[in-house]
């Protein structure tokens, strides 16, 4: 597989997850937190904080962040990030949205790149 | 003898001018007070705010009755004076005559109704009074209803966009070419008109005025050139022209306005005159700093002290939430002048200074007004600025260093310069008061020195003096914002919301101004709090703006797994229940069981997705959520009381779930615990919760704001009440209370040693008619807030919420 062919799966509709809210879907061990901003936007996440692993897809979602429901960690979804003066990142996974359905690329950022 | 004065006007400068007199000599005179208003004095500029619905009329009261009757001042109000006998020196009422020794006019000016057919129609009103507020708000409550303002002046802007705020469409005529033409250049004019514009206000300029259309009342103004708008109602905010009949009519020398002398003296040397309707040096007043500097020369000349009054150069400022606009002095072009300009479109901002011979003749900002009091004080002692022409149209942080600190610059303001204008009160004065009196609070620094305490737009210096004269020690709590998305604060935010009506996220997000799209994780839950407390009837619970806790209605745990608790009412259970739950506990393996601080069960350990089936089950057996994770009602806690326990007084069971069966469900700012105990040895540990009873045998008593968190504190007492009825009324009208005024995640300790243990109890113990109003809205609210969010879950609501939304095998991958 080469960068040039992701591969996506399509995993649901885009309403099937509310504005500023998440979802999850499994993927064997992992799970993967699909969020939708209120701009329709989607970004997918390890569902973990980089922090004590907290379910960031239980998080409030805001411009382009989520908040950890753990311990208030703010974390980018485009880049997977912590903001502010936190350190620490969570695998990003693509996303994107056609004809109204989600699709996910399961290979994340970090794997793209090694 | 005590010296006879009578005072015909209960305004501003009457009252300030009592208040001189008192403060120098209490019991010079036998004071008689007339007042057209049936009501004592109160701060008369902030009458916009009140009509904004920012502020109640009870806070711009200046004079209550209880401070006539500690100064001894007989009160005449809604009596009109209609006779002024200056031979025999009395004057003459309804009721009959009155002696003076000295009398003093303050009768203030009547609002100018520009002469035009349909000017008596009703619905046709003035901007002066309460009255006319108390109309205004009475037409804006109707739907779809229409106010057109006559004149585009400070007045008439404020009422427009207090009646826009209100949800009224709104037209606002003036004569001129541009807005406020007295105080503002064409340039500030169009920025401010193209404001109002952007809030849904119709600006016409250039507009005269033909008449008021209408048959029993105003229905429409028609223009000369053949415009016509509807109106419900019309205000006419034109002008003042001042109220001289009583003195023309008792012969005193009167042009424009009454004449006086330089000690406020009339052509009677036995009769003074303050206020608009004076006339000095054929200059009439209508701004109030002036007014106030005559209210003291006035009380000087009554005590036979030197004093006197010189025209002074006024500032002004115009009273719209989110518009910042302040000019001063003269600012006509002319040969000899020259000006500097600062304009920046983004940003809306304008600022022009005129200079003459290298001295500020004139200031008009917009957008940015905080070097406005600088700018001023450099004005009225004609301080040469040739130094730091080239900089100082950027303001004062500029100057010497560019420090940009608002902190630098007060304190490097001169001991002399002028905070507040409208009191005239300069900052040695201020810092020394701070000093002398131990002030800690923006409050104690109005209380005694008046600074910030007439239009409130010097506020923020105060509180920089406050900072800079205690450190530390000045804790401006009032002014933290409620994050970064905005600049104002819990208290003001709440306000607004009430007093615009902002009833969702999005609507208080853009009206008041919000810096981010969509808020943040601090700020939403806020909002969605303040939203269910203000509008329970109306407002749809926006769950993306909760915490996950209140989200799925059970406590997140470290490993993601949640906690489930369901209600035991008051702590008492059955066997029936404790068979459920151990069923449930099997059925699903729940890992541990627990029993919590609030006498009940809580199992922890669960999968999110088994959360609906847990619930089913724990449905059955009668269970619903104990919203162990809500900011809401907790527990109630009991003891056994006089049901088996040989000390206890009353039945404290069943009052503590009486009152969890009447509470469960609300919202409120924090989480609320509660708890009742049957006699003062107080098992059920009521002294250190938000709202405790300890029963005794003469009946309840109520404590609250006790603590045993992150602060240990024992509990206040509100009062005893006799009855369990009346316990309950005591008890929800106080969280009602809390509800209102409480901040986002502030306990009932920290909002009760806020705004006062005292004004609590005079609330809830004292003000019945208030008790009840409470306990009346807290029910109101409980019909939308008493549904159990469990079996909510499981008839399906938010599905979404637990199940995963794809669960994919491993080749979907490939």
């Amino acid at each position: 597989m080469n960068a040039m062919s992701e591969s996506w799966v399509a995993i649901g509709k885009l309403e099937d997850i509310p504005r500023r809210g998440a979802r999850c879907v499994k993927n064997g061990d992992t799970t993967i937190a699909v969020f939708r901003t209120a701009d329709d936007r989607v970004f997918a996440l390890e569902d973990k904080c980089p922090h004590r692993k907290g379910p960031l897809s239980q998080g409030i979602v805001h411009d382009g962040c989520v908040t950890c429901p753990l311990h208030n960690w703010v974390i980018s979804l485009e880049t997977g990030r912590a903001q502010g003066a936190d350190e620490g990142s969570t695998a990003t996974f693509p996303a994107k949205v056609e004809d109204g359905r989600i699709l996910l690329s399961l290979r994340s950022a970090a794997e793209k790149a090694a | 003898m005590t010296e006879k004065l009578v005072v015909i006007g209960a305004g501003m400068a009457s009252g300030r001018m009592l208040e001189h007199l008192f403060e120098a000599a209490p019991d010079a005179f036998d004071v008689t007070l007339f007042g057209a208003e049936p009501r004592g004095n109160y701060n008369r500029i902030m009458l916009s705010p009140v009509l904004a619905g920012e502020k109640t009329f009870d806070e711009i009261v200046t004079h209550d009755a209880d401070w006539y009757a500690a100064n001894n001042v007989t009160c005449r109000f809604g009596e009109t004076v209609t006779r002024v006998d200056r031979k025999r020196k009395v004057v003459s009422s309804a009721r009959g005559e009155l002696a003076y020794d000295k009398l003093v006019v303050a009768t203030g000016s009547a609002p100018f109704i520009i002469p035009i057919a349909g000017k008596d129609l009703p619905g046709v009103m003035a901007f002066r009074d309460l009255d006319d507020v108390n109309a205004m708000v009475e037409t804006a409550g109707k739907p779809n209803a229409k106010a057109v303002v006559i004149g585009g002046g400070l007045l008439g802007l404020e009422a427009a966009a207090a009646l826009r705020g209100r949800g009224m469409e709104v037209v606002v005529l003036h004569l001129m070419g541009h807005l406020m033409e007295r105080q503002l250049d064409p340039a500030a004019g169009y920025l401010l008109k193209k404001e109002l514009e952007g809030r849904g206000i119709t600006i016409h300029t250039e507009a005269q005025t033909k008449a008021v259309l209408g048959e029993e009342r105003a229905e429409a103004v028609l223009l000369e050139d053949g415009t016509v708008y509807p109106a419900d109602i019309v205000v006419m905010a034109v002008g003042i022209r001042p109220e001289t009949r009583i003195a023309t009519d008792a012969g005193l020398h009167v042009e424009r306005g009454i004449v006086v002398n330089d000690q406020m003296v009339s052509s009677d040397p036995d009769i003074l005159a303050v206020g608009e309707c004076v006339e000095h040096e054929n200059i009439c007043y209508g701004l109030v700093a002036p007014l106030y500097d005559m209210a003291k020369v006035a009380a000087k000349t009554l005590l036979k002290q030197d004093a006197a009054f010189r025209p002074v150069e006024t500032a002004t400022q115009l009273k719209v939430t989110g518009v910042n606009l302040y000019s001063a002095g003269d600012f006509a072009e002319a040969e000899d002048r020259e000006e500097i300009v600062l304009r920046d479109a983004s940003a809306g901002v304008y600022k022009r200074l005129v200079l003459k011979e290298n001295r500020i003749m004139g200031a008009v900002l917009y957008g940015e007004t905080a070097d406005g009091g600088w700018f001023f004080d450099m004005l009225k002692k004609g301080t040469d600025v040739s130094e730091m022409r080239d900089t100082l149209i950027f303001g004062q942080a500029y100057q010497g260093g560019g420090q940009l600190d608002p902190m630098a610059a007060v304190a490097a303001l001169p001991d002399d310069a002028e905070i507040c204008g409208c009191n005239g009160v300069c900052k040695s004065k201020i810092v020394g008061t701070i000093n002398e009196n131990g002030l800690t609070t923006l409050d104690g620094v109005r209380a005694h020195t008046k600074a910030s305490a007439s239009c409130g737009t010097c506020t923020g210096l105060v509180e920089q003096l406050l900072s800079l004269t205690l450190g530390d020690a000045y804790n401006p709590a009032a002014v933290t914002p409620m994050c970064g998305c905005t600049d104002l604060g819990h208290d003001d935010v709440r306000r607004l919301i009430k007093a615009r009506k902002l009833k969702t996220i999005p609507a208080v997000m853009q009206e008041l101004e919000w810096k981010t799209s969509c808020g943040c994780a601090k700020c939403r839950p806020a909002l969605n709090y303040y939203l269910v407390a203000d509008w329970p009837d109306e407002y749809a619970d926006d769950y993306q703006s909760r915490f996950i806790n209140e989200r799925v209605h059970a406590n997140i745990q470290k490993d993601g797994t949640y906690s489930v608790v369901p209600r035991m009412w008051g702590g008492v259970t059955s066997a029936a229940e404790l068979r459920a739950i151990a069923d449930v506990v099997d059925k699903f393996n729940i890992p541990t069981v627990k029993v919590t601080g609030g006498q009940r069960i809580d199992m922890l350990g669960i999968e999110k997705e088994d959360l609906p089936a847990v619930w089913a089950d724990l449905g059955k057996a009668g269970f619903v959520s104990g919203q162990a994770y809500a900011k809401g009602l907790r527990t109630v806690k009991t003891c056994v009381g006089s049901d088996w326990c040989r000390f206890g007084t009353q039945d404290s069971t069943g009052l503590g779930i009486r009152i969890e069966k009447f509470m469960w469900g609300s919202w409120t700012p924090a989480k609320v615990k509660m708890a009742v105990s049957g006699c003062p040895r107080n098992c059920a540990e009521a002294t250190c919760k938000d709202v405790g009873v300890i029963c005794v045998d003469s009946g309840f008593e109520i404590h609250f704001a006790g603590a045993a968190g992150l602060d240990i504190k024992g509990t206040e007492v509100l009062g005893l009440v006799r009855s369990e009825d009346e316990a309950l009324e005591h008890i929800v009208a106080l969280v009602q209370m809390y509800r209102e005024q409480g901040r986002y995640l502030e306990r009932i300790y920290k909002w009760a040693k806020r705004i006062g243990y005292d004004e609590v109890r005079r609330q809830i113990m004292d003000d019945a008619e208030k008790r009840k109003a409470y306990f009346e809205r807290f029910v109101f609210s409980q019909k939308f807030a008493q549904v159990d969010p469990w079996s909510e879950r499981v008839s399906g609501k938010d599905k979404h919420e637990f199940k995963p939304m794809a669960t994919l095998s491993l080749e979907a991958a490939e």
